[in-house]
């Protein structure tokens, strides 16, 4: 990490995440969703990316968030990991943020156990916190 | 790298080409053993074999190769005969060259086995026949060529072939560069020339990654689409060039859509060239005499279903050598010819594709399978007595059922023919079984074109869409306003209805997909549907449509709920979900309710315990306890040498693909003595949200695929019971129950 990398940023709950711009396939807006009966929480639904059909995971659930309101509708962030393209369900999409690898530190012996593993970590940003997704952690559900 | 590799994979994937096609030929040139044609093909895929080889550095398989080719080369100028003891060296050597490409594949080097006894032994078949033979005659090509070319003289030939006959490593060439008779320039004209005679590939045909082809596949299923959406578009239009670009645009992704379908098609006879092999080596080894004639290998199938009814097929075709086809003592009594026919037979129909296996063996005994019924507990005595014959037939499609009066090494490898119908079934197919004692027996399989686009049924459930697969699907029922109330009885709570006199069991599809419940709707939907054997109705809200729907697989995260078979994308861009019939069926647990006419059913009913079908791992702790859990459980095989165990608190980790994964040690936890200390631990990797954990065992045993009967079961222990698999006791253990209090656990 010695670089500045680039990150894709997001909002969630208040809370502002990146993911490594590579991974990243594409950002697009409210996609209709199919609901998978029976499937895990955390799996949104399933949505159609151009005839293919695309996992959606609800990221709110999946790190252990409150849901989000009926009225708002989650953006996709669509990402490429070892266990194929999936979807991520996120509130709201922010800049691509360049960030200096010096302001980088792990998360605090605190965090809760569960979500320990899907953020390997913070950005320490000027005014924020940018945190960072593991996103094949995330896939692990 | 890149590109060596990528010859190298050239190479693998065009020598077992050729290598596919050399056991057929091999099998042709015994019945014709005189025909050049076939000789000259095989020497030249032999030949190929080597000069890559040799080219691309491995020098095991050349060497190999070689012999086969000095061998091929002297069969093909008639200064051998062909004979059964030749042939079968041949086709060893060709084993051998097939596993070297194996090894090369899997390690990229010819391996370490030792080959030289088989080379030995192809030298030796080879000097036994030629003694005689001048070794003026025995000149290979190349030094035909020279001969001809007037580079060298008869007599410096005839040397240096006598040199390479005695064991001189060196080829014709090289010793004839050596010895001075030619110049380098002249040999490598000769060998242009020699490759010049050869036949060169058709360059009309082009290979083709599949992936490619699947992504075509894709694309022109989404063009299909937005083909569909633009037709619904024009019938509000009237502008005269709008609706005729749309035609037109309908006619050319029509067909498309065909062209690409039919890349994927290949025909049945790449899957059929391997069994005359099959039957060969069995023959041999049981010493029977069989025949194999096969009518229609240009029926083309897709390449999906082809690799699906691969083992089926080979399993049926072995069956039939193993226990159909006679020994020739018996044939010749019987009034038969000394030699069995295997025919295989594929032909299109009504948009399916029909294969037959049958044999002029003896045929199913009826009684002998009627008394092997009533030993297993399968049936009773007057169900015997009662059953048609059509059905006592059926009942070898059972788990569990097996003829064979011995279990050979051929048959009753853990693939019973149920496996077989279970897998057919799996694509869509039919298997039917038609036998006539002392006449032989017919398999009849009937299977879909392609599994990529099937039609269905649309119906919706509990505000949600669902494509049910027109295979499985018998009728539609409607019962209207009061007629909706009054006929669908309670059967002590489970609903049923009167179809023609029979009671249907009724599921709700929004109940057991847990959606909400339907609003209040006028009538009742029943789709009355058939799965293994079984009917059930499944109520819907509404029945919309049928369609042809574009089949494409869910995603790893919820390939875990069996009720669903895929995905699909309708006309408005949508998805829906694709219903498995099995799956919903056993969700309902129509499958495993009391059924009358079900032997196994009837069975279990009576001991009272559980029927659970399904793969298992079986393995072994603490010595020799057996034990065994589902298949579906286990996400993967590892192993770990015991120096890579850590601790982290009271636990057990290891660390595996970046994450810390817990340990358990089965025998530690049920209080085992310890079994013998290893240095690499055997460890199944289980999954369980998102986390993995190892479970330490003995060994890994065996993969089954059974129905278990669990004769207790007691919820909150450890072991979920036990039961009888591979006729010894093998307990199951209950994952969940074992996996509480790790890391797992506190996760959720």
């Amino acid at each position: 990490m010695a670089a500045n990398r680039q990150f894709c940023s997001f909002y969630l709950d208040g809370l502002f995440f990146g993911v490594e711009v590579e991974k990243v396939q594409e950002v697009i807006r409210h996609q209709e969703q199919t609901p998978v009966p029976l499937a895990p929480r955390v799996i949104g639904g399933l949505i159609n990316l151009r005839g293919q059909i695309v996992t959606a995971i609800d990221l709110r659930r999946r790190l252990e968030l409150s849901d989000r309101s009926d009225d708002q509708k989650a953006m996709n962030v669509v990402v490429r990991t070892d266990e194929g393209v999936v979807s991520l369900l996120v509130d709201e999409i922010g800049d691509v943020v360049e960030v200096e690898a010096q302001g980088f530190e792990p998360p605090p012996d605190t965090l809760q156990s569960g979500v320990r593993g899907m953020i390997r970590g913070a950005f320490k940003l000027k005014d924020r916190l940018l945190l960072l997704l593991d996103t094949e952690c995330v896939m692990k559900a | 790298m890149g590109e060596w590799d990528e010859i190298i994979k050239e190479f693998l994937v065009e020598s077992s080409e050729n290598l596919d096609q050399l056991d057929q030929d091999f099998i042709e040139l015994e019945k014709n053993p005189s025909s050049k044609e076939l000789l000259s093909r095989i020497f030249r895929a032999i030949h190929t074999v080597k000069g890559t080889s040799g080219v691309l550095g491995f020098p095991k398989l050349e060497s190999v190769a070689h012999v086969g080719e000095n061998l091929l080369s002297l069969l093909r100028d008639g200064e051998m005969k062909l004979d059964p003891e030749l042939i079968s060296g041949l086709l060893a050597m060709v084993d051998a060259i097939r596993e070297m490409l194996r090894q090369i594949e899997a390690s990229a080097n010819d391996g370490d086995k030792d080959y030289s006894a088989l080379i030995e032994q192809l030298s030796a078949l080879k000097a036994k026949r030629v003694e005689a033979a001048a070794q003026e005659q025995g000149s290979p090509k190349i030094g035909r060529i020279l001969v001809d070319s007037g580079a060298v003289q008869k007599e410096q030939l005839a040397q240096a072939v006598a040199l390479q006959s005695g064991g001189d490593p060196r080829r014709l060439g090289e010793i004839l560069i050596d010895s001075g008779a030619v110049k380098p320039r002249e040999v490598l004209d000769a060998l242009q020339v020699q490759s010049e005679s050869s036949p060169g590939l058709s360059s009309s045909n082009l290979r083709v990654d599949v992936n490619l082809l699947d992504k075509l596949m894709n694309l022109v299923g989404e063009l299909v689409l937005a083909r569909n959406q633009v037709l619904q578009f024009t019938a509000g239009q009237q502008d005269a060039t709008f609706l005729s670009t749309a035609q037109r645009l309908n006619l050319i992704t029509t067909e498309l859509q065909e062209g690409v379908m039919k890349t994927r098609m290949q025909p049945i006879g790449n899957l059929w060239n391997r069994l005359p092999r099959v039957v060969r080596d069995l023959a041999v080894g049981l010493g029977k005499k069989v025949r194999v004639e096969m009518d229609g290998s240009e029926t083309e199938l897709d390449k999906t279903i082809l690799e699906a009814i691969k083992d089926p097929l080979t399993h049926i075709v072995r069956n039939a050598v193993d226990h159909g086809i006679e020994m020739p003592g018996e044939r010749v009594q019987a009034g038969k010819s000394e030699e069995g026919a295997l025919r295989l037979h594929a032909y299109h129909e009504g948009g399916q594709v029909n294969i037959e296996i049958s044999d002029d063996g003896s045929g199913i005994n009826l009684s002998r399978l009627k008394q092997k019924a009533l030993e297993k507990g399968l049936i009773t005595g007057e169900a015997a007595a009662r059953m048609p014959e059509r059905e006592l037939l059926n009942l070898i499609f059972l788990p569990g059922f097996s003829t064979a009066q011995n279990v050979t090494n051929i048959s009753g490898r853990g693939v019973g023919m149920d496996v077989v119908k279970t897998n057919i079934e799996k694509i869509g197919g039919v298997v039917d079984l038609h036998s006539d004692a002392g006449q032989g027996t017919t398999i009849k399989i009937k299977i879909p074109l392609t599994l990529a686009i099937i039609p269905a049924l649309i119906a919706s459930s509990g505000g949600e869409r669902f494509a049910i697969p027109q295979v499985s699907l018998l009728e539609l029922v409607r019962l209207e306003g009061d007629e909706s109330r009054r006929a669908i009885e309670k059967f002590h709570g489970a609903p049923v209805y009167r179809l023609r006199g029979n009671l249907l069991p009724l599921v709700y599809l929004n109940r057991e997909l847990k959606l909400r419940d339907s609003d209040a709707h006028s009538g009742v939907n029943i789709v009355v549907l058939q799965a293994d054997g079984r009917q059930f109705g499944l109520v819907v809200d509404e029945i919309n449509d049928t369609e042809e729907i574009v089949v494409k697989p869910l995603g790893k995260q919820l390939k875990g709920i069996s009720c669903f078979a895929g995905a699909t994308i309708m006309g408005d861009g949508r998805v829906a979900l694709i219903l498995d019939v099995m799956g919903i069926a056993q969700i309902a647990s129509v499958i495993t309710e009391i059924h009358e006419g079900s032997a196994i059913e009837a069975a279990s009913r009576q001991d009272d315990t559980v029927v659970g079908r399904d793969a298992w791992l079986v393995f072994t702790v603490a010595g020799s306890r057996r034990m065994a859990i589902p298949l579906s459980m286990v996400s993967r095989l590892e192993e770990f040498p015991v120096t890579s165990l850590e601790h982290s608190g009271n636990e057990l980790v290891v660390q595996y693909r970046g994450m810390i994964m817990p340990l358990i040690d089965i025998a530690r936890r049920m209080n085992h003595q310890l079994g013998k200390q290893t240095e690499t631990l055997q460890v199944i990797v289980y999954s369980d949200a998102g986390r993995s954990i190892g479970l330490i065992v003995d060994q890994i045993v065996d993969i089954v695929d059974q129905s278990v009967k669990i004769e207790q079961q007691e919820s909150a222990s450890e072991l979920a019971g036990s039961a009888v698999i591979q006729d010894k006791v093998t307990d199951l253990l209950n994952l969940a129950v074992l996996v509480k209090g790790t890391a797992v656990q506190e996760m959720k």
